[in-house]
């Protein structure tokens, strides 16, 4: 693995040992007092933010830190981004500035590929953290992660991603590597939130709710992206929260063992109901500090592997 | 640990037996009388003074071994645990990723215990120094004490065991496989010397 850019370059093995490799990670640090690790020590890991984030950046800089690699962060407005410099230019000092490793989220879809293309030369490795509405890889490897934690292996189990498909890096992440993992996948949303072309996909997609609800092993609610919609997608939040928002009636027609996902910022009230966002079926919390494990994990396979064979 | 044999059994290598199962058995029992005379388990202690931590993936099922035998001797339960040391290894980026081994500690911890680390074969003493610094994260025993079932010699740093199983003297080209039934479904020790193509 050179780079993360998206879910559909990790193969099964792959994405288990990533997956393995977190939970591992997790039960070592579980309990310490001194949570460091000195496997990256003198490796510098760029966070390069040029969109809004907390729990990315925030789970990236904390797992860099705890494996000791020298963390620094970028973010668009305080840097000579706003001078105007291009995305090529400010990877390329980054990189000549002795960045081992660039983790990158920006608007444009197709971003952090075109970034690995341009750091080829320089051996730099780019982690894709989300790239408009295409790919949000980590994340899809983190929901994964608690999938796991909650229902054991995914195989055959099904899963629900319901709302704004469109706009949703997460929901692609998701759809490719829960695939890969041998999960079931099925797309909850109405006609105007789901991409042209989702029949590509080849999982079954649903305009309605309620009837997948019993079948589901999980539900994974995605955040309504108005500052990526610039036009009537839906009458009126209210009329979007009555159909396919996740209140405590839908969350009794799940089965018992459902998980209830969210990989946030949450809009409490609209797609989710704060009783079921607080409710112990959701996994919301522990999705973010899976996130770390998760991250390190990709660091590791990253930073501190090399070329040679066993 | 010792480059142990990947793969392909087709290779014209000379396979040598250093222990049998038997031995293997003997060499453990003698090393847990060793641990209890030089570490005066039995001389009546209120708590568990000793704490007997295995390096994965054959250190753990050795000092779960080393345990029920000290148990036996001496009436004395000492907890084990294992401590993974992939990510303290120097050798990191020489090799690709490697999957991690678990790391568990007895409940109490190691703090102002003595810590028995327990390893199957000592070579070069670079996983030592690697469990030294896990440690070193991990708590502040009063001691540590190192165990291991085969040195087979050519240190690369100031490391030496304190219980030895068994003192082989190999070149650096010939791999000790340590088998375990836990691990390997048989107790045995193997020489092996790489066959002249592989030279």
């Amino acid at each position: 693995m050179r780079h993360l850019l998206s879910t559909l370059d990790l193969d099964a093995d792959t994405a288990t040992e990533l997956l393995d490799t977190a939970a591992k990670l997790k039960a070592t640090l579980l309990g310490r007092e001194v949570r460091k690790l000195p496997t990256l020590r003198g490796r510098t890991v760029v966070t390069m933010f040029y969109e809004n984030s907390t729990r990315t950046r925030v789970s990236f800089e904390v797992a860099g830190k705890w494996m000791s690699a020298d963390v620094i962060n970028v973010s668009a407005g305080g840097s000579s981004v706003g001078k105007g410099e291009s995305l090529r230019d400010t990877a390329l000092t980054l990189a000549a500035a002795g960045a081992d490793c660039v983790i990158v989220r920006h608007p444009a879809s197709g971003a952090a590929q075109r970034l690995a293309h341009w750091l080829s030369d320089n051996g730099t490795a780019v982690v894709n953290a989300g790239d408009g509405t295409h790919e949000h890889p980590t994340q899809a490897l983190l929901d994964a992660a608690t999938l796991r934690e909650r229902l054991g292996d995914l195989s055959g189990r099904r899963v629900g991603i319901v709302g704004d498909v469109l706009h949703s890096r997460v929901a692609r992440s998701n759809v490719h590597l829960l695939r890969t993992l041998g999960a079931e996948v099925v797309l909850v949303a109405p006609p105007t939130l789901l991409p042209a072309g989702v029949d590509e996909w080849k999982v079954p997609v649903s305009y309605e709710l309620d009837p997948e609800l019993p079948t589901l092993d999980a539900v994974m609610m995605l955040r309504v992206q108005a500052e990526r919609m610039h036009g009537g997608f839906f009458p009126s939040a209210r009329e979007y929260s009555i159909a396919y928002g996740l209140n405590e009636a839908r969350l009794r027609m799940l089965p018992e063992h459902a998980v209830v996902l969210h990989p946030g910022p949450m809009l409490r009230g609209m797609e989710i109901a704060s009783a079921v966002a607080d409710s112990p079926r959701a996994a919301i919390t522990q999705q973010v500090s899976n996130g770390v494990h998760v991250r390190m994990a990709v660091l590791y396979h990253l930073l501190a592997a090399g070329e040679g064979h066993e | 640990m010792a480059p142990r044999p990947r793969g392909g059994a087709t290779e014209p290598a000379a396979e040598h037996e250093l222990l049998s199962a038997g031995d293997v058995a003997r060499t453990v029992a003698r090393m847990a009388h060793q641990v209890i005379e030089k570490t005066a388990l039995d001389a009546g202690r209120q708590e568990p003074a000793v704490v007997l931590l295995g390096i994965p993936t054959r250190g753990t099922p050795l000092a779960r071994r080393l345990a029920t035998r000290i148990a036996e001797f001496s009436g004395v339960q000492v907890p084990t645990g294992a401590v993974d040391i992939t990510l303290y290894r120097d050798d990191l980026r020489r090799r690709p990723a490697r999957p991690l081994e678990s790391t568990c500690l007895p409940d109490g911890g190691i703090d102002d215990r003595l810590v028995v680390l327990v390893d199957d074969v000592l070579f070069s003493g670079r996983t030592i120094r690697a469990a030294l610094d896990a440690l070193r994260d991990l708590g502040r025993p009063r001691a540590v004490q190192l165990a291991v079932l085969v040195d087979r010699g050519h240190r690369e740093l100031p490391i030496r065991a304190d219980y030895v199983g068994k003192n082989i003297p190999t070149s650096r080209s010939e791999e000790v496989s340590v088998r375990l039934s836990e691990i390997d479904g048989e107790d045995r020790v193997v020489l092996r010397r790489p066959g002249r193509d592989e030279a």
